[in-house]
């Protein structure tokens, strides 16, 4: 019969024991009782016993070792027993795992840029850095929508016509003038706490904290500064990033001839009330919303790898904000008319700058344009904005001398850049609807019917 | 019904115990001879006899512990102790033995004994005389707290303590032996775990329990002038507390203010405090407050005692700010 | 009443190899928290609970494994319960020092030195209040005899003669203190004196001596005559519990005692007397090693209680 003779527990705390002494050596024989070892504990000496008869076959400590308590030190056996078990070296020390040295690789390299089966080359410029000077920032509109629902609640966070909402959060609604009927809340219960008001202000993201913050930006002169992050350019960041990351992006550039959307618009703004009155960008709006329609492949939204059709066209128009960039949408652009674009997109710079943008405006999009025409950039390629699926990029309205019938003649011309998602539209899908837009441009009327 | 005191009120559901039941007999210092040092008892030895009615020794420990064993083997006694202040020379046999026999003995030994003592202060006895120390006994599991305020109450819930299975602190108050109320003559019940509705509300409810239910009754009536009208309630028992009831009102009237003799800090107030706003937080208008006794040993000076008590300015007080 | 000298025998071998299979299994992290062995001092538990009646109260010490085996409790189940097993005697609550069957009138080990003595007199009152002649014994350590509790014990049952037997276990050490360093009367026995209780000095290590001196007193008590104190000397050979190291007592003074082991002194005088030959002896030892083994195996693969039942008994309900 084989006994094992273990480093014992000698009151609640000890953990393990110093093996002092043996009493005895391999082959001498044990009776039950018969005290074998000394051993040092924390508190004292103690003696240990044999709990049975035997022979005392191997010592698997020495003296002087630390064991842990529980651990076997010794075998007592009977001469025949078969040890082998216990006598394959020493009692087995606990196994380091070796750490795995790999280096965790960077995260997934760009996507390919898909070759525009299109006229225009594709230059993979991106253009995060802005053309000069601080603001704004880059092209992609950045992060403007809180992400697709992390919040767990669907109900309105309502009961008993009171609005759930923490006793901060309250404070910061009414500090930053949001109405807490619009805002979803991701507390227990449906509880608006304070990063759900927070997110319905700025468009930061409502739900999961936002990854660690990204080191700085890899312009590196010898004494690099850490830049510190703030919320917006850290989901400005994140999205891009991801934007990049899951869709293979292709570009489209073509040149429109602005210079009868040009007129036409002198002569609108002549004729209507200042809330009324176009913007270039807004007449490219227009464009895209009825463009749009014709082109639906274009209105589409991903959700990892499921893609849908929208049915409306909710346009999202680019807003400078100090703190970086926000990209609410024109609901429904598809119906509304000049006019009201107009209308809407003054309304929206308001309250964006305000922070008083509903959640609808800053989820709900389907497309985007981005113009940084304002600041002479001739020329801007735009990063998607997921779940978006293209985005159209807006250079400046300059004059240009350009060939006509033989003719050199001098017109207001504008870059666009169209980038769209190769998993869900080609190139030529992609210049057909650049084509319409541009017609529609051209023929500006179009854009009143 | 018959208006009598808190004090006639315990004697006639004492009285219906040991007459009504074989297994019930009462032990204390000074209950038979004397009558009792709150005359709970006057008269009982005298009708009941020794072996029903036992005067003890001073000796709290073993009095109690006597007690549980004579519950152990299956009797129903009652102890009485003078004051909670002297319960503590007693706490070991409560807290280490009473509380823990039924778990420890895995459901095979039950206590069914009822502990009885009073609280409180007023009347100018000292520090060691005049504390309330519900919150230590409400504290441990295995054992029930009773803390009647008024003669319905004291009747009521003593007549459910016996009917427990349970060890049963019961803790009286010694400003409320002669406080007078209606008790029915029958034999009736007051549940465990059930709070008392003592005065309908709108704007503020204040709980309170034995000798603060008062307290806050007054002040609710002085709020009432005001325009204020604040609910009140009687908990009856803090061990099973009506948690239920606490919520319903604090859920009608966003505001709650807990009056309690006890001294503040740890106090049984502070157990409410953390139920209300961990389960009703949604619901509260303002930060759930406490009136309660001074963080001091009971002085014995007039003034100095009634300042270490909450009164009904202190209690107005608290409710303005939040009302 | 006359002992059954073989039984006194054959139980004390019982809770001594008991208390060495416990021992190795707290050794082996079987057992946890605190194991307080009662080797060396069987003959108390075992000549005392066999000279009373079986539905006698027992109200015991934590160092109660002896008295829980002596009184009959399976020890199968007893080791479970050192085991924290649900088929312990509590069904792993308690642990080694709270062990219940009220079936067999074992009202409980406590662990508050002292503080089961007012528990002893409530049982024995209500048997008084019953008019019965069932008493309640209450075996106490020589730490408890300065406690208060012992003190308003003695007195109430005094003054109350209240059918309780009081039986201080005199090991002589309150865990790691001489009883002459912290007691202003030594002689135990005279405590009781002080109170008008009956009280006797007894010798420990001897069994036949605790079961006649044991019978006499309960009798005394049983017939309405009040307490009874008595005072055993005896020694424990294993520190307190596990985790003593024993630096307040020389080998030498438990080498002394060793010598006067009980079940040894037992076995001899029962063989000089021709009432067991040696081959009983070592069949009664191989008794003894089966149980012990039966129990630990039982213990081993006992399950352990289930979570979700953490909150039962807490409180009765009414029926």
């Amino acid at each position: 019969m084989i006994s094992e003779v273990v480093m014992p527990q000698m009151g609640a705390d000890m953990t393990e024991g110093t093996l002092l002494r043996w009493l005895k050596e391999e082959g001498d024989s044990v009776e039950r009782g018969e005290i074998i070892a000394e051993i040092e504990t924390d508190k004292a000496n103690v003696e240990i016993e044999a709990f049975d008869a035997g022979i005392f076959r191997k010592a698997l400590a020495q003296e002087g070792d630390v064991v842990q308590v529980g651990e076997v030190i010794a075998v007592i056996a009977g001469a025949d027993d078969d040890i082998s078990k216990y006598t394959g070296g020493e009692r087995p020390a606990a196994v380091a795992a070796s750490p795995q040295a790999a280096a965790q690789q960077a995260a997934a390299p760009a996507p390919r840029e898909a070759p525009a089966t299109a006229p225009s080359e594709a230059p993979t410029v991106s253009t995060q850095m802005p053309a000069g000077g601080r603001a704004p920032e880059p092209s992609g509109p950045g992060e403007v929508r809180a992400p697709q629902p992390a919040v767990t609640e669907t109900a309105p966070p309502r009961q008993n016509g009171r609005v759930r909402a923490s006793p901060l959060a309250r404070r910061i609604a009414e500090e930053r003038g949001v109405d807490l009927a619009g805002v979803r809340g991701s507390g227990p219960g449906g509880r608006i706490v304070k990063k759900d008001v927070e997110s319905a202000v700025a468009g930061a993201p409502a739900a999961p904290k936002p990854a660690a913050a990204p080191p700085a930006p890899s312009v590196a002169p010898a004494q690099a500064e850490a830049i510190e992050m703030s919320r917006m350019r850290q989901a400005i960041a994140r999205r891009m990033s991801q934007s990049k990351r899951e869709s293979p992006h292709y570009y489209l550039l073509v040149d429109v001839d602005m210079t009868e959307a040009m007129a036409l618009r002198k002569q609108i703004n002549d004729a209507v009330e200042e809330e009324e009155r176009a913007s270039v960008n807004d007449l490219i709006v227009r464009a895209c919303a009825i463009a749009l329609q014709q082109h639906p492949q274009f209105n589409v939204t991903a959700d990892g790898e499921r893609f849908e059709g929208q049915p409306a066209q909710h346009v999202c128009i680019a807003i400078a904000l100090p703190d970086g960039l926000i990209a609410p949408a024109i609901i429904d652009a598809g119906a509304k008319s000049l006019r009201e674009i107009a209308r809407e997109s003054k309304d929206l710079a308001e309250r964006a700058r305000g922070g008083s943008l509903r959640p609808e405006e800053l989820t709900a999009g389907t497309f985007t344009i981005t113009n940084l025409g304002g600041y002479g950039v001739e020329t801007l390629i735009g990063i998607i904005q997921p779940p978006q699926t293209a985005i159209l990029g807006v250079g400046t309205v300059m004059e240009q001398p350009v060939a006509r019938e033989g003719q050199v003649v001098v017109r207001q011309l504008m870059k666009l850049a169209l980038s769209a998602d190769h998993r869900v539209t080609d190139g030529a899908q992609g210049a057909q609807f650049l084509s319409e837009i541009k017609s529609l441009l051209e023929k500006p009327i179009s854009l009143l019917l | 019904m018959a208006v009598i005191t808190y004090r006639e009120a315990l004697r006639q559901a004492l009285r219906y115990q040991v007459q009504n039941d074989e297994r019930v007999f009462l032990m204390g210092e000074d209950i038979g001879a004397y009558g009792g040092s709150y005359a709970v008892t006057k008269g009982f030895l005298e009708e009941f006899g020794e072996r029903r009615v036992k005067d003890t020794p001073i000796a709290e420990s073993v009095v109690v512990g006597a007690g549980i064993g004579a519950a152990m083997a299956g009797l129903k006694p009652m102890v009485e102790l003078m004051t909670i202040n002297f319960s503590l020379l007693a706490i070991d046999q409560i807290v280490n033995n009473a509380s823990k026999l039924y778990y420890m003995s895995n459901g095979q030994i039950s206590v069914p004994l009822v502990v009885r003592m009073a609280g409180g202060a007023g009347s100018q006895l000292g520090a060691q005389h005049s504390h309330s120390l519900e919150s230590w006994y409400a504290h441990v599991p295995g054992i029930k707290v009773a803390v009647p305020a008024t003669p319905y109450d004291a009747k009521g819930l003593l007549m459910t303590a016996f009917d427990d299975e349970n060890p049963v602190i019961f803790i009286e108050h010694t400003a409320l032996y002669a406080s007078k109320g209606e008790v029915p003559e029958e034999p009736y019940r007051v549940p465990f775990g059930e709070a008392e509705l003592y005065r309908e509300g709108r704007d503020v409810t204040l709980i309170g329990y034995s000798g603060s239910v008062h307290q806050a009754f007054r002040a609710a009536e002085r709020l009432a002038g005001e325009g204020i009208e604040a609910e009140v309630l009687n908990l009856r028992t803090l061990r099973p507390l009506d948690i239920e009831g606490i919520l319903a009102s604090v859920r009608k009237t966003h505001r709650a203010v807990v009056v309690e003799d006890d001294w503040k800090f740890g106090g049984f107030a502070g157990e409410i405090v953390a139920i209300v706003q961990e389960e009703a937080f949604d619901d509260l208008d303002a930060p759930v407050l406490r009136c309660s006794g001074a963080d001091v040993p009971m002085p014995y000076a007039g003034a100095l005692e009634q300042a270490a008590l909450p009164q009904e300015d202190g209690i107005i007080e608290l409710v303005k700010t939040i009302v | 009443m006359t002992a059954d000298v073989v039984r006194l025998l054959q139980t004390m071998m019982n809770i001594r190899r008991f208390e060495e299979k416990a021992a190795e299994m707290y050794a082996r992290g079987k057992i946890h928290g605190f194991l307080h062995l009662y080797i060396g001092q069987e003959a108390v538990a075992t000549g005392a609970i066999a000279a009373v009646r079986d539905n006698d109260y027992l109200v015991t010490h934590y160092r109660e494994h002896g008295h829980a085996l002596a009184r009959g409790l399976d020890p199968k189940a007893v080791m479970a319960e050192l085991f924290g097993k649900a088929t312990g005697v509590t069904g792993g609550r308690g642990g080694s020092m709270h062990l219940f069957d009220v079936e067999k009138s074992f009202m409980g080990g406590y662990a508050i030195v002292a503080g089961h003595m007012p528990l002893a007199c409530g049982l024995a009152l209500a048997e008084q209040y019953r008019g019965t002649d069932r008493i309640a014994v209450n075996f106490i350590g020589d730490g408890a005899v300065n406690e208060g509790e012992f003190h308003e014990s003695l007195n109430l049952a005094s003054v109350w003669k209240l059918p309780v037997l009081f039986i201080v276990e005199n090991n002589l050490y309150g865990m790691g203190t001489d009883i002459r360093r912290v007691s202003a009367v030594t002689e135990i026995y005279k405590r009781a004196e002080a109170y008008a209780i009956p009280a006797e000095q007894v010798d420990g290590m001897d069994a036949l001596a605790v079961f006649e001196v044991t019978a006499r007193a309960a009798q005394r008590v049983r017939s309405g005559g009040g307490p009874h104190f008595l005072e055993m000397i005896c020694y424990r050979f294993r520190g307190h519990s596990m985790a003593d190291p024993e630096f307040y007592r020389s080998k030498d003074e438990v080498e002394r005692w060793r010598r006067l082991d009980p079940i040894v002194k037992l076995r001899d005088r029962l063989i000089g007397e021709g009432v067991i030959t040696s081959d009983d002896v070592v069949h009664m030892q191989a008794e003894a090693d089966r149980l012990a083994e039966e129990a630990a195996r039982f213990a081993e693969e006992s399950p352990a209680p289930a979570v979700e039942t953490l909150h039962d008994f807490v409180y009765k309900e009414r029926a």
